[in-house]
C-alpha cells in the first residue's frame, strides 16, 4: 500500500464510489431477480426458495397473454434486426468506403436521426405518420418503427469495424484480380463479420427492449413483452412479472457478452 | 449518443465511390419515410385543429402553443397572460434531468476515472461491466428500482433495521426518485465518454504536476479536468438529453404530482381525453430545446477542433 | 522509346494532381524488361504516387502509362497484369496462407485445385511450405513478407511493383531479404518496380534508379552513376553524405573549369554543361573521397586544422575548418593498416581531394 501513496493517478474515495457506481446498476436488478424466486405470493416477504413463479410464466393463467407477447417481441427484433443490419452495412459500406461527397454530412445526421430526437418525440412522430396515411396500427407499425431506429445502432459497430480495415486489402483483391463485387463478399465482408454481428446483436436487444414507440405505435390489443409487462406492472408489481423481468434480463446479458466476446476474438 | 454517431464517421479509401448512392438509398428511404417526414409531420400537426376524440382537424390553428403558453382564464376569451402550468412542467423536466446530470457526473467521473487507471488489459472488462446494464431492459431496471423503493421495500427495510430511521422512508413518488430513476437509467452515458477520455489523457502531465508541487486535489482540478473536458461534456448531454424527455422514471417512481414533459406528451395521445396538436406542440419544444443543447455543442466541438489544427 | 525494343513499363508525361496540389509533375521514364528498377526519393516525393498509378489505384490526371506496349492506365487494378507487394503486406487476415497465395489465380478462373497446386508451389520457392495452412497473423515479419511475395508472384504478373516491402523489417532481416529479392528477381525474369526511401537500399538492389523529388525526376541511371555523377544538388545531397560548396567558375581550360570558394581556396574538376565561366553553382565532394595529410603534398592541397573527430564504428568522422573560415568533413578508414592517418583535434593537417571525385553541380 505504501506504493499507492506515491501513486499520483489514484485518489482517495474513487475506489468506493466505482463500488457505489457498481452496486447501484446492479442491486436492484439482483434484488428483483432473488424476489423472483420467493415462494411466497407476496412481494414484502421471503418465503423460501421456489421455481412457482417461473412455472407460473408458462402454465399460469396469464400465460397465453406473456407467450403471445414474448412471440410479437421476438419476432419483431429477429425481423427489424436483420433488415437493419442489412441496411447499415451497405451504408457503412458507401460511408466509410465511398470517398468523399456532397452527401455524406447529411447521411450521417439522417442516420444519427434517432439517436438525437428524444425517443417520445419519434414515437408521437410515428403516430402521427401512421395515422395520417391511414396506416392500421398493428404489428406491421410496430416492426417498421423498429426497422428505423434500429438501423443507427446496428450502423455504429459495423462502421466503427470498417474504419479500421485498411483499404488496401480491397486494393489487394482487385491487384489479384478480384472485381469489385468479389472484394467486398471475399474479403471486406468476411474482415467486417464482428462488427456486423455485434450490429445485429444491439439491434436486436434495441427492438426487444424498446417500450416507448412501441407503446405509441401498437394497435389495441397488440402487445409486445414490454407493453405487457408495462401494463401488468401499473397493476402492480407480482412475482410473476420479476419471474418475467428476469428472464428478459438473464437473455440480454447473454446476447451482450456474446456480442462482447465476438468483437474482442477478433482484436 | 450523438457524439458517438458523429465519431462513426470519417472515410476509409473509395473503393466503392461509384455505388455508393446505390448502397446509401436503402438507408433514406427507411429513415426519410419513417423518421424524417414523421418529425416533419408532426410539425404540421401541432398547427391543426384537435379533434375531440383524438386527431385533428386539418384547419390551421395556433390553438395548441396559444394553450401551452398563454392563460385566457375560465371562458377563454381573456388576453394572454403567462400560463405556468406547462412551462412549470418543462422547468420541472430541465431541473429533474439536470440534478440527474450532476448525480452521474459526481458517481460517474470517478468511476471513469478509477477504471481508465486499471491495466489495459482488464480496462475492456470494467467497460463491459458498466455497459451490461444500459443493454438491460429500461422498463425492468426502471421496475426494478420501484421494487427497491418501495413504503416496504428492502432498502426501507435495511434502513429501518440498521437504526437509520426509526419508520420507513417515503421515497417512492417522490422528485428524488425520478432523479434517482433517471440517473439510474442514463448513468452508463456519463461513464463510458469520460473513460474515453480519461484513457487518452497523458498521467506524465499528472506526474509533472505533483513534481511541481502541486497536490493530488489541485492537479485533478488544474490539469486533468480541463484535460478530460469534452468527455465530460459530452456525458452530460448524454444523460441530460434523454433525461429530459423520459417517461418511464417519471411515471413509475414519480407518480402523478411529479409529472414531467414525457408523461405530458404520452397523455396526449393516449384514450380519448388527448389532444394531439397539443401533444405534438409540447413535442415540437421539447425536441427543439434539445436540438439546440446538440447545436451549441456541435459548434463547440468544431470550434475546439479548429483550435487543435 | 524511339529505339524500337518494348519496353516493360513506358510512363509518358504522367501527371497527378489532387485538386490544386500536383503530386506527379509530368513524369516520363522507361524501363526495360527484366530490370530491377528502384524509384527512390523522401516522403511525399511522389514516389508511391507513380507506383499506384501503373498498378491501377491512382487515376492517371494526364499522360499515358503502357505496358510491354499496351495501353495500360485505363484499366482497373484487376484487369492489369502487374501485382503489387504492399508496403504492410496486406494480407488477408481472415484467409491461410495457401488461401492467400493463390486467391489470384483463383479470381483468374484457375480453380480452386489449380491455384493452391500453384500457390504450394510458390511456397516452396519461398520455402514457406511448412507454414502453408496457417493465418497470416501467427506467422513473423519476415514470414508474412515473403508470403508477400509468394502471393503477388503466384499469377505470374509481368511486372512485379513493390512499395516499401522491407520498411517494417529490422535491420539484419531487411539486409537478407534485399539480397533474396535480387536473387528471386534473376530468377523469375519477372521486371521488378521497387519503391523505397532508403538510398543504400537502392544502390544494394537495383540495376537502376530514378531518384525523385517533389513530384519530378531528377535523375535516372545505374546505380553507381547516381552515387559518383549526381546531376543535381538534390541529388548529391540525397544519396550519401557530401560536402556541398558554393562555388564559382573562374576560368575554363577544355573539359576542366577552375572553381573558386567563398574562402579564396581554388579546385580543378570537369565541366559540366548548363555552367559557364562566371556563374555560380555547387561542388559536391563525397568525405570518403578525401585524405588527411601532415604535408602539402600538391598545390590544390587545402590547409586546416582538425576540429572534432566523430568516432562511427568503421570509420572516424573528421570536420575539418579550413583557412579562411569554411568547414569540411573528411572521413577516414577507421584502421591500423590504412594508408591514412588520423589527427588529433587541434591538429594541422592538409586536406587532399582525390583526383576526379570532385563534382560541378549547377545551380
Amino acid at each position: 500500500m505504501s506504493k499507492a501513496r506515491f501513486d499520483v493517478k489514484s485518489y482517495p474515495g474513487f475506489v468506493q464510489l466505482t463500488v457505489l457506481c457498481l452496486l447501484i446498476l446492479y442491486l436492484p436488478l439482483m434484488v428483483v431477480a432473488v424476489y423472483s424466486f420467493n415462494a411466497s405470493a407476496s412481494i414484502v416477504n421471503w418465503e423460501g426458495f421456489s421455481l412457482r413463479w417461473y412455472a407460473d410464466v408458462f402454465t399460469g393463467p396469464e400465460s397465453a397473454k406473456f407467450k403471445l407477447a414474448a412471440r410479437n417481441s421476438f419476432v419483431i427484433a429477429i425481423i427489424a434486426a436483420t433488415v437493419a443490419t442489412a441496411i447499415a452495412t451497405l451504408a457503412a459500406t458507401a460511408m466509410i468506403r465511398g470517398g468523399k461527397f456532397r452527401l455524406r454530412v447529411l447521411s450521417l445526421g439522417l442516420i444519427s436521426l434517432p439517436l438525437m430526437v428524444p425517443e417520445i418525440v419519434t414515437a408521437v412522430a410515428t403516430l402521427i405518420f401512421f395515422n395520417s396515411i391511414g396506416f392500421e396500427r398493428g404489428l406491421l407499425t410496430i416492426l417498421l418503427a423498429h426497422i428505423a431506429f434500429c438501423i443507427p445502432f446496428a450502423y455504429l459497430p459495423i462502421s466503427a469495424r470498417m474504419q479500421g480495415i485498411e483499404d488496401t486489402y480491397e486494393q489487394a483483391a482487385l491487384d489479384l484480380y478480384a472485381t469489385k463485387r468479389q472484394a467486398f463478399t471475399r474479403i471486406l465482408l468476411p474482415l467486417m463479420m464482428p462488427g456486423i454481428v455485434s450490429g445485429y446483436l444491439l439491434a436486436f436487444i434495441i427492438s426487444l427492449d424498446d417500450f416507448i414507440i412501441t407503446n405509441f405505435v401498437k394497435g389495441a390489443g397488440v402487445e409486445t413483452l414490454p407493453t405487457a409487462i408495462f401494463g401488468a406492472v401499473k397493476q402492480g408489481l407480482k412475482p410473476n412479472i420479476m419471474a418475467i423481468s428476469t428472464m428478459l434480463v438473464g437473455f440480454s446479458i447473454i446476447m451482450v457478452t456474446v456480442s462482447y466476446f465476438v468483437g474482442k476474438k477478433d482484436n | 449518443m450523438a457524439g458517438g454517431a458523429a465519431g462513426g464517421g470519417s472515410t476509409q479509401g473509395d473503393t466503392y465511390k461509384e455505388v455508393r448512392t446505390w448502397l446509401l438509398l436503402p438507408t433514406w428511404a427507411t429513415l426519410s419515410i419513417l423518421v424524417l417526414v414523421p418529425v416533419l409531420l408532426m410539425l404540421v400537426y401541432s398547427f391543426l385543429t384537435k379533434e375531440f376524440r383524438g386527431g385533428v382537424i386539418w384547419e390551421f390553428s395556433f390553438a395548441a402553443y396559444d394553450q401551452f403558453f398563454c392563460d385566457r382564464g375560465l371562458f377563454g376569451d381573456e388576453p394572454c397572460s403567462i400560463e405556468w402550468t406547462y412551462i412549470t412542467i418543462f422547468w420541472r423536466s430541465i431541473w429533474q434531468a439536470g440534478l440527474a446530470t450532476i448525480l452521474s457526473l459526481f458517481i460517474g467521473f470517478p468511476t471513469a476515472y478509477f477504471i481508465a487507471t486499471r491495466p489495459a488489459h482488464v480496462r475492456p472488462l470494467w467497460v463491459f461491466l458498466i455497459t451490461i446494464p444500459y443493454w438491460v431492459n429500461l422498463l425492468i431496471r426502471t421496475v426494478s428500482m420501484r421494487f427497491m423503493l418501495r413504503e416496504e421495500g428492502p432498502l426501507n427495510n435495511v434502513l429501518v433495521w440498521s437504526g437509520l430511521t426509526d419508520a420507513p422512508l417515503q421515497m417512492i413518488n417522490t422528485n428524488f426518485a425520478v432523479q434517482i430513476g433517471l440517473f439510474y437509467s442514463y448513468l452508463p452515458f456519463m461513464v463510458l465518454p469520460v473513460y474515453a477520455a480519461v484513457e487518452r489523457y497523458n498521467f506524465s502531465l499528472s506526474e509533472a504536476a505533483a513534481d511541481l508541487y502541486a497536490s493530488k486535489w489541485t492537479t485533478l482540478r488544474r490539469i486533468v479536468l480541463p484535460a478530460v473536458k469534452p468527455g465530460v461534456i459530452a456525458g452530460c448531454i448524454l444523460v441530460f438529453v434523454p433525461s429530459l424527455g423520459a417517461f418511464l422514471a417519471p411515471d413509475l417512481l414519480g407518480g402523478a404530482k411529479n409529472f414531467m414533459i414525457g408523461s405530458l406528451i404520452e397523455e396526449q395521445f393516449k384514450g380519448n381525453a388527448g389532444n394531439w396538436p397539443f401533444g405534438a406542440a409540447a413535442s415540437m419544444i421539447l425536441l427543439s430545446v434539445v436540438l439546440i443543447i446538440l447545436t451549441i455543442y456541435a459548434r463547440q466541438q468544431a470550434r475546439a477542433g479548429g483550435k487543435e489544427r | 522509346m524511339s529505339d524500337g525494343t518494348v519496353h516493360a513499363i513506358d510512363v509518358r508525361n504522367a501527371v497527378k494532381r489532387y485538386g490544386t496540389f500536383t503530386a506527379l509533375k509530368s513524369v516520363s521514364l522507361s524501363i526495360k524488361d527484366n530490370e530491377f528498377f528502384t524509384l527512390l526519393g523522401p516522403s511525399g516525393c511522389g514516389k508511391t504516387t507513380l507506383l499506384r498509378m501503373i498498378a491501377g489505384f491512382e487515376d492517371v490526371t494526364e499522360g499515358e502509362i503502357f505496358l510491354f506496349g499496351d495501353e495500360i492506365e485505363k484499366l482497373p487494378p484487376n484487369r492489369r497484369p502487374v501485382n503489387t507487394v504492399f508496403q504492410n503486406y496486406a494480407l488477408f487476415p481472415h484467409m491461410s496462407v495457401l488461401e492467400n497465395v493463390g486467391f489470384g489465380l483463383e479470381m483468374l478462373g484457375r480453380g480452386k485445385a489449380e491455384a493452391r497446386k500453384r500457390a504450394g508451389e510458390i511456397l516452396e520457392m519461398v520455402q514457406l511450405s511448412q507454414f502453408s495452412g496457417r493465418k497470416p497473423s501467427q506467422l513473423s515479419g519476415g514470414q508474412q513478407q515473403r508470403v508477400a511475395l509468394a502471393r503477388a508472384l503466384a499469377p505470374q504478373p509481368k511486372v512485379l511493383l513493390l512499395d516499401e516491402p522491407l520498411s517494417a523489417l529490422d535491420l539484419k532481416l531487411r539486409k537478407a531479404m534485399q539480397l533474396e529479392l535480387k536473387h528471386l528477381q534473376r530468377e523469375t525474369g519477372i521486371t521488378f518496380i521497387f519503391v523505397t526511401h532508403d538510398q543504400e537500399e537502392a544502390l544494394t538492389m537495383s540495376d537502376r534508379i530514378a531518384v525523385m523529388s517533389a513530384g519530378e525526376m531528377q535523375q535516372l541511371g545505374a546505380a553507381r552513376d547516381i552515387y559518383e555523377r549526381p546531376e543535381n544538388r538534390f541529388v548529391a545531397d540525397f544519396i550519401g553524405e557530401t560536402n556541398l560548396i558554393n562555388v564559382i567558375v573562374k576560368s575554363k581550360d577544355g573539359n576542366r573549369v577552375l572553381c573558386g570558394f567563398e574562402n579564396g581556396l581554388t579546385l580543378t574538376c570537369d565541366a559540366v554543361p548548363g555552367i559557364d565561366v562566371g556563374q555560380s553553382g555547387h561542388m559536391s565532394i563525397r568525405p570518403e573521397r578525401m585524405k588527411l595529410q601532415q604535408e602539402q603534398v600538391e598545390a590544390e592541397n587545402f590547409r586546416g586544422t582538425v576540429i572534432e573527430n566523430v568516432y562511427v564504428g568503421t570509420d572516424v568522422q573528421s570536420i575539418i575548418g579550413l583557412d579562411g573560415g569554411m568547414r569540411l568533413t573528411v572521413r577516414t578508414q577507421n584502421s591500423d593498416r590504412g594508408k591514412a592517418r588520423i589527427f588529433e583535434p587541434g591538429s594541422d593537417v592538409f586536406v587532399d581531394v582525390e583526383f576526379g571525385s570532385a563534382r560541378l553541380l549547377a545551380n
